[in-house]
């Protein structure tokens, strides 16, 4: 186990599509921002995909924080649902932070949001064999905007289909 | 490759008089001492010979020339135009008529000469007292002809070290990471620069997301966080051959690595189940040791020089603060106690000085502080910047900063700036790209 891995210049790697959520539709920023955020976490849909009907694909954070709100319990709850009527697919949770950090700090921060994610899933019953956590912290934003709703949506945990 | 262009024969010849000069390093740029830095000279074959070789048309004055921005942009001293100089070159540096010298009010003068021997690069200059008109140095250099970059960088480490009575640090690269695309999509590389800006190379293609790279004390090494097969875990590269190795093996993240001061340990923070600690990895025998275990987010370990500390970031308290350590993970004390969030802890090469990133009211602020937490200075502030790194000798912070972008998005940079421990002479330094995660080296002619 304390083998390293030597990998001589293994530079010349297929580009990997990193992010899988970054092809959302982008909409007009919105003007109300009060219809989309509660507390400073986003409530909005512009940035969500569906894994499957009425399976939002992520959920979203209050800054600094790494608590699942009402709305996130549900989307997880039928993302768990759709997990155990699909046992042979397995998931990853992109952790995410928005830009108003340090790069190390919320490299941490997006694994524990992730795992928030990862925890609540496990309690509905998904073995965490079917889960990998990645966090990309600030580094894969959906929004780019330097604004309160953008850094919103940024704070998230993605699930993504990993086969 | 850094050994190789070490062989740089550098011969003392005798210095005699006081120093009479002296600049006061603590006080920032609001006095810069005036000095002139003549063009080397150079004979017409030796003009040419390196013409050939090196494609410049006056390798003198170019050498000249990157001694005279390396002490402008130090903040500490003030070049004086060339074009008032009233001696040639070659005379000034046999011997300087400082009457015509103080009369443009320099008050210290560099002479030099260059010449093509046995086809290597043989430079010597002068550092004279203008006003006490006295020789303070004299020093020769013999190299090959492509290192002529660092002749420069070496005499202005020499000038700024015999006129503070502190070690220079222009003979240094720094590595970061090149930033290129939209925000959403950013392509990183590894780069590597001189401090000046000079001799960029980039050192990975972009395939993979990277981060935080960090030299180790020798500077021929680098540990830095790649996404590699989108698993994010701290790296080692040899910067020569190009060769990279995973760091130990772990089932999960590891990231914000660097390196001992002895360069013999990684140390860097582990994730899993939400929880971030921090490990190190010994490189010689490869065993792994647990240093923090605590259920919150422990991060950005950086050690003291001496190896016997060790400060770091954590939420432990509910927010990020900064906190100091036995190197064994004993003894954790918490440091930082203002208004606001802390974070990104490096000790300062000199021990005395902790550099950190601080949050506060939305804006972004680099500091020092003690390393018991006292005598807080906020250097800068900004919308944005983090991530200081130390210049080897503990006088210049370099960091990044990004900027705000507008309501659709647009007008994102990020680019490489340096201030001073003072707080005075901030500067960008010039990327060929949009530019992150700076490293300074320690000085390459050590």
């Amino acid at each position: 186990m304390r083998l390293n891995k030597i990998f001589k210049n293994t530079l010349l790697v297929l580009a990997a599509c990193l992010v899988l959520s970054a092809c959302a539709t982008k909409k007009e920023v919105a003007t109300d921002i009060q219809g989309q955020m509660q507390g400073d976490v986003y409530t909005g849909t512009d940035t969500v995909e569906y894994l499957a009907e009425g399976v939002p694909d992520r959920v979203f954070f209050a800054t600094n924080e790494s608590i699942l709100t009402t709305a996130s319990r549900e989307t997880l709850r039928a993302q768990a649902a759709w997990l155990r009527k699909n046992p042979n697919i397995n998931v990853v949770l992109e952790g995410h932070a928005d830009e108003r950090g340090t790069r190390e700090y919320n490299l941490a921060l997006g694994e524990r949001r992730a795992n928030a994610a990862k925890d609540y899933l496990m309690t509905y019953g998904i073995s965490s064999d079917r889960i990998t956590v990645l966090s990309y912290g600030k580094e894969r934003p959906v929004d780019s905007g330097s604004n309160p709703l953008a850094w919103s949506k940024n704070r998230r945990s993605v699930t993504v289909k990993a086969n | 490759m850094l050994k190789k262009i070490l062989t740089l024969l550098l011969i003392l010849i005798p210095i005699n008089a006081n120093a009479l000069i002296e600049v006061d390093i603590t006080r920032g740029n609001l006095n810069p001492l005036p000095l002139a830095v003549s063009p080397l000279s150079i004979d017409e074959e030796s003009r040419k010979g390196f013409e050939k070789i090196l494609k410049k048309e006056n390798i003198g004055a170019e050498i000249s020339n990157i001694v005279e921005n390396n002490l402008r942009t130090s903040g500490l001293f003030n070049p004086l135009d060339k074009k008032a100089f009233l001696q040639a070159p070659d005379i000034a540096n046999l011997k300087p008529r400082f009457e015509d010298w103080n009369l443009i009010k320099a008050q210290a003068l560099i002479t030099g000469k260059v010449n093509y021997v046995d086809d290597k690069l043989r430079v010597e200059f002068r550092l004279w007292d203008v006003l006490a008109a006295k020789e303070m140095m004299a020093l020769a250099f013999t190299t090959v002809p492509n290192n002529w970059r660092r002749v420069g960088h070496i005499i202005s480490d020499k000038v700024y070290e015999r006129l503070t009575g502190e070690k220079g640090y222009f003979d240094t690269r720094i590595i970061y990471v090149s930033e290129e695309g939209p925000k959403t999509q950013r392509i990183k590389k590894l780069a590597i620069m001189d401090q000046d800006g000079a001799n960029n190379k980039f050192l990975t293609l972009g395939n993979e997301l990277v981060l935080t790279p960090r030299f180790n004390p020798a500077s021929q090494m680098v540990t830095y966080l790649s996404y590699f097969k989108n698993m994010p875990r701290v790296y080692l590269l040899d910067i020569e051959t190009g060769t990279q190795e995973v760091v130990g093996d772990f089932p999960g993240m590891t990231f914000a690595p660097r390196f001992s001061p002895d360069g013999k340990k990684i140390i860097m923070s582990f994730a899993k189940d939400g929880k971030s600690d921090i490990y190190t990895m010994d490189l010689e025998n490869r065993i792994v040791e647990k240093i923090t275990n605590h259920p919150s987010i422990d991060t950005s370990p950086s050690y003291s020089p001496d190896g016997k500390y060790i400060t770091f970031n954590s939420d432990r308290s509910g927010y990020q603060q900064i906190y100091v350590m036995k190197n064994d993970g004993t003894d954790v004390k918490r440091i930082s106690f203002g208004n606001g969030l802390y974070g990104t802890p490096v000790w300062s090469p000199r021990g005395d000085l902790i550099a950190f990133t601080k949050l506060h009211k939305g804006k972004f602020y680099i500091g020092v502080m003690r390393t018991d937490g006292s005598g807080e200075r906020l250097l800068t502030e900004n919308y944005y910047q983090e991530a200081p790194s130390w210049s080897p000798n503990g006088r210049v912070l370099i960091f990044y900063r990004e900027t705000k972008t507008n309501s659709k998005g647009e007008g994102f940079s990020a680019k490489l700036w340096s201030i001073d421990l003072t707080g005075y002479n901030e500067r960008q330094i010039k990327t060929p790209t949009d530019a992150s995660d700076p490293s300074w080296s320690s000085l390459l002619s050590n």
